[in-house]
Parts: C-alpha cells; structure tokens; sequence
C-alpha cells in the first residue's frame, strides 16, 4: 500500500513537473514574453529594464532554469494590476473554489448514485429509459446557458434566490448545481453500467438464493463493490469542475479561482494566469491523491497488493 | 417484436454485408428518437452550408427599430420568429449564421484530434515502451489541466479565431481517443488472430493497419460522434467567455453571451441560441449512444433490445 502511495505521489510530482514545463513554454511560444506581461502602450525603457530585471535576455535554458527554480519556491512573479505576488493572487480564490468543488462533487455524488442505482435496479423498465434520456439531456446542456436560464426562471422570475454573489446560502445553490449538471450524468451512467455488471455477478445471485431481500442486496452487497469505478471517475470529474467554477464566476459573479482567471485574461495579467493554471494543476492532483486514497481504503485488493 | 424478429433471423445466418446493413438501417428506423436526432443534425448541417450564401446579409443587418423585437409574432416576416437582438438583427438568421461556425469548429476539431488519437493510440498500444509511457504521462497531464483553463492560456496568446479555436480543442481532445484506441490495441494486440499473422511474416505496419485498426475504428466513430456534442460545448463555452471568437464570426456560444445582459427585459436573446446548443449536442450524444447500441448489442443501453430470453434467468 505504501508502495501504491509513493508511486501515485510520483507521478502526481511528474504531473505538476509537467504543467509547469507547459505553461512556461506555452508563454514562449510567441517569442517575447514582453509583450504578455506588460499590456499594450507600455514605453520601450520599461520593456528594456523589464527584460533586464527577469533575465529575459539570457538563452531559453537559463530562463527556463530560473523560471523552474522560482517556481519551486512558489515565485511566480508579481502581479501585473494588483500589487501583490500571483501566487497569492491565486491562492487568496482557491478556498472558495474548494469548497464549491467539494459541495458539488457531494452534491453530485449522492444524486449520481441515487439515479445509477434506481435505473440499474429496474433496468430495461421505463425508469430506467427516463433516467438514461434525462441524463443524456443534462450532458448536452452547456453549463453557462443551464446558469443563465436558472437566474431567469429562479431568481428573476420567481425570485427565490438571488441574481448573483456568494453571501448567503440561498446563492450557492444555482452555482452549485451549475457545476454538478455536467458530472450528475456521467456518474448516473457510469453508477448505473457498475451496478448493472455487480446485480449480475455470482456473489449478488448467491445472496438472492440464501433469500436476502433485493433493498439488502442492492445496499449491502452490490453498491459496495459498485463504488469503485464511481470513485475512479469522480477523480476524472475534478478538472472538469474547475471549467465549471470558471463558468459559475463569469455567470453569477461568484468568488473563486475562476474569477481570479477571468481576471487574469481580461487584464492580460500573464503571471496571475501562470500561477492559477499551476495551483489548479495541484489542486486537481491532491484531489485525485486523495481519490485514490479512498480507492485505497475501499478495496482491500489494492490495500493488501 | 418486429426488432427481435429481425435479431431472430440474424442468428445462425451468414453475415452477409447487404443484410447486416439492412439490419442497420431496421435498427435505424426503428427508434424515432435516432431518426429524430439524424434529421436535426442534417438540417443543421444543410443550413451551415447555406447560410452564408442565402442570408449573410439580412442576417448581420443592424436595424434599431427591430432592437428585442418579440419573438413568435408575424410582423415583420418569418425571418424574426424569433425575435431580434440587441441591434436588430434577426435572430433566426444570427442562429443559421452561427450553425457554420459552430459545425466548421465541431467537424475539423473532431477530425484532428479523433485521426491524430486514434493513429497514435494504435502505434504507442501496439508498441509499447518508454514512448508509450511518455504519451500517457502527456496525456495524464492534458487530463490535469481543466479544458477551459488550457484554451484560454491558449488563446490568450493567440488571437480568438475560428481556427485557433479548431486547434486549441483539437489538441486538447487528442487524450481521449489516445487512451481509448491505446487500451484496445493493448487488449487486440495479444489474441491469436494478430499472433497467426505474425507468425505468418506480416510485417508491425500492416499487423497494426489491417489487423488491428479494424477492431478499434468502430469505438473511435462512436468515440467521435459523441465527442461532436462535447465540442460543441466546448467551443460555445469558450465563444461565451469572449476569448474564442470576435465580430463578425458568430457562433450560439457568443449570442447567449450577447444575451446575457438583458436576461430581464429579452429573454429569448439569451435562450434560444442554447436550445440550438442543447438540440445539437443531444442529437449527437443520441447518435453516439446508437451507434455503440448497433456495435455490441449486449452493452444494455438505451437502444440495446430487451434481452427478453436472458431477463427470466437473471432474476
């Protein structure tokens, strides 16, 4: 088990090594990088001790060695609007963002699992159609439109939750199943496939033959064992909750590293920017660690390997 | 019922290609919501190709009298059944505008990234080896970083264009029909029908073109047919965030973003452009689901035949 932790935490480290190499040659890729950091209408002397001052008149290899090195420092650079470094810039959004992922991730879970189960369980039935259809209609509808509609029907309409903000609990309910619309249908499929393949295996049919009731069946010995591919693709639904917090920022005005992003982008705020793509990329890497984790925890055939 | 008379009759018969085709096309007809989904996105298709020609003019004529002009009222002609936006402009016609967009982004996106997968899943799977363990290590870290994220780093530094859009989504989509035809030439490569021809002198080219290519295309169409909706998201994701596209081109993602401010006053300036979305993409994921119904009838999905002689057994 041990060896499964290092070796995940390996390649995570391999991973975040990665993202980094990317986003410093993604920003080189147009040549200078002058013209990314500083925004349009900036004086030649500025650009001229600018260059100076980061070293950017060094060859690529130097440039890459210093950027690498201060990047393993948490240095990203300083902001180019706010007055602060763009690491901190970043971070100061992630608790936000965390907690949204993680309320929706349950959110989606638990509404994913219900589904899954009930069309597993009547599969073929017309529940179960209605649940395959349903979720092929929420996979088709694009998150930022599935936002603004619900701000129509629900806040403008009915007024019974407000337009935009993160102040009460009233206003994370639409950002909340904003970004678990998507990930809902995946996890119903994916729960229902699962279920499907466990109802039919020798264990489930020898506990119906010693007369265990089918809820029993279902709960105590089919989900158990369902849950693993669940937890193996809710690790793949982490990076994709982030394009929702992005979504949810723009639409609602919510708080989060998506505003911080869009912030970044509009400002032309590279350094920011570089500093949100890393802090997702580990934010994202600790969470499928700690999926793994639970994978770990759940079957016993990886815990003992 | 008539399907199972028709899955009856297959059985035990030589699989004769006209027949199996047959079969496809009972199999085809005989779900309305298949047809459905087939003729939507063929209309869709028909009018991408010929809007520009037809109606690029009336489409992006900027009249203030029609400014949120109310849908579903026949006033001023068909061209405004839906109403017009926040400069006049025919809806309707903005839609059918954005339809070749969207269809131009969705087809050369899926194209790319679906060849370029699916060609070197096959050689890395077949392979193996250090550079099959570096491309999934890049593919595990194009998997890290959040879609969105990666095309607006992308397009930051590009401009916003159609075809930047076409490469940001079509590089970053590569992954999943790399680990897809990986996982399955890693699978084909070790049965005895690929060990027979190499037994038999068939060189690592034409093991990997004819005798395992084959057995994976299938999963990378339905791949690809799905991955049409998902792109379309994508792209009409990044289009609403201002940074996929700018005036003239159009797509829905910009008219629902076009919208987004006066959601209190017009509300269809913002809605109608997503339900093209929503149409679309479900078209698609419909077709996709089908077409894997079609290729393994025993993957129980929505199209998939009760298996009406198992179902007794099972439970």
């Amino acid at each position: 088990m041990l060896a499964f932790i290092r070796g995940r935490l390996l390649s995570g480290l391999l991973t975040v090594f990665g993202v980094v190499v990317l986003v410093f040659f993604l920003a080189r890729l147009t040549g200078s990088p002058i013209d990314l950091f500083f925004p349009e209408g900036a004086t030649p002397a500025q650009l001229d001790s600018f260059s100076r001052a980061y070293g950017l008149d060094r060859p690529l290899i130097e440039q890459f060695w210093v950027f690498l090195s201060n990047a393993v420092r948490g240095d990203f650079g300083m902001s180019v609007w706010q007055q602060r470094p763009a690491l901190q810039a970043a971070l100061s959004e992630m608790p936000a963002t965390l907690l949204l992922t993680l309320i929706a991730m349950t959110v989606s879970v638990v509404i994913a699992v219900i589904l899954g189960t009930v069309a597993a369980a009547f599969r073929f039935r017309l529940v179960d159609r209605v649940i395959t259809i349903v979720t092929l209609i929420t996979g088709s509808i694009p998150a930022f439109w599935f936002a603004l509609v619900s701000i129509l029907i629900f806040a403008i309409v009915y007024r019974l939750v407000p337009t935009s903000g993160a102040g009460n609990w009233q206003s994370w309910i639409l950002p909340v199943a904003t970004v678990s619309l998507g990930p809902i249908g995946v996890l119903t499929q994916v729960t229902r496939g699962a279920m499907i393949e466990v109802l039919s295996s020798g264990f489930v049919r020898n506990a119906r033959a010693r007369g265990f009731g089918s809820t029993r069946i279902l709960y105590r010995h089919a989900l158990r064992n369902a849950a693993l591919p669940i937890i193996a693709v809710a690790g793949d639904i982490a990076a994709s909750m982030v394009n929702g917090a992005v979504i949810v920022s723009v639409v609602f005005a919510f708080p989060g590293i998506g505003k911080a992003i869009i912030g970044a982008v509009l400002a032309r705020d590279f350094p920011v920017l570089q500093a949100c793509i890393v802090v997702v990329g580990v934010a994202v890497i600790l969470l499928n660690l700690i999926i793994d984790l639970i994978y770990v925890v759940v079957d016993p055939r990886v815990r003992l390997s | 019922m008539k399907g199972d008379a028709i899955m009856s009759q297959s059985v035990g018969q030589p699989k004769l290609s006209w027949f199996q085709r047959s079969e496809r096309w009972q199999m085809f007809t005989a779900s309305p919501l298949v047809v459905t989904s087939a003729i939507w996105l063929l209309f869709i298709v028909l009018v991408a190709l010929l809007a520009p020609a037809l109606v690029a003019e009336r489409a992006n004529l900027q009249d203030l009298m029609s400014r949120f002009y109310a849908p579903f009222q026949f006033g001023k002609g068909l061209e405004f059944i839906l109403g017009g936006d926040s400069l006049g402009r025919p809806i309707l016609l903005q839609l059918a505008m954005g339809a070749q967009t969207s269809m131009i982004i969705a087809v050369f996106a899926v194209g790319i990234s679906s060849a370029i997968g699916y060609a070197i899943g096959l050689v890395a799977g077949y392979f193996g080896g250090w550079v099959d363990n570096a491309l999934l290590r890049i593919a595990d870290i194009l998997h890290t970083i959040p879609s969105i994220l990666l095309a607006l780093v992308v397009l930051f530094i590009l401009q916003p264009s159609v075809f930047n859009v076409i490469i940001v989504l079509g590089i970053t989509r590569i992954p999943v029909y790399l680990r897809t035809a990986r996982a399955q030439t890693v699978e084909i490569k070790e049965r005895t029908f690929v060990e027979v021809a190499r037994s038999m002198g068939a060189s690592h080219w034409r093991i990997i073109t004819q005798e395992i290519a084959p057995l994976v295309f299938p999963t990378i169409r339905t791949l690809a047919v799905l991955e049409i909706a998902m792109v379309i998201l994508a792209a009409s994701s990044l289009t609403f965030l201002g940074i996929g596209l700018q005036r003239p081109d159009v797509d829905w993602g910009m008219m629902v973003a076009d919208g987004k401010t006066y959601l209190k006053s017009a509300w269809f300036v913002a809605v109608f452009p997503g339900v093209v979305i929503v149409l679309t993409a479900l078209s698609a994921s419909i077709l996709s689901n089908w077409l894997r119904a079609v290729e393994d009838p025993t993957q129980n999905i929505l199209f998939a035949r009760k298996p009406k002689a198992r179902k007794g057994a099972s439970q």
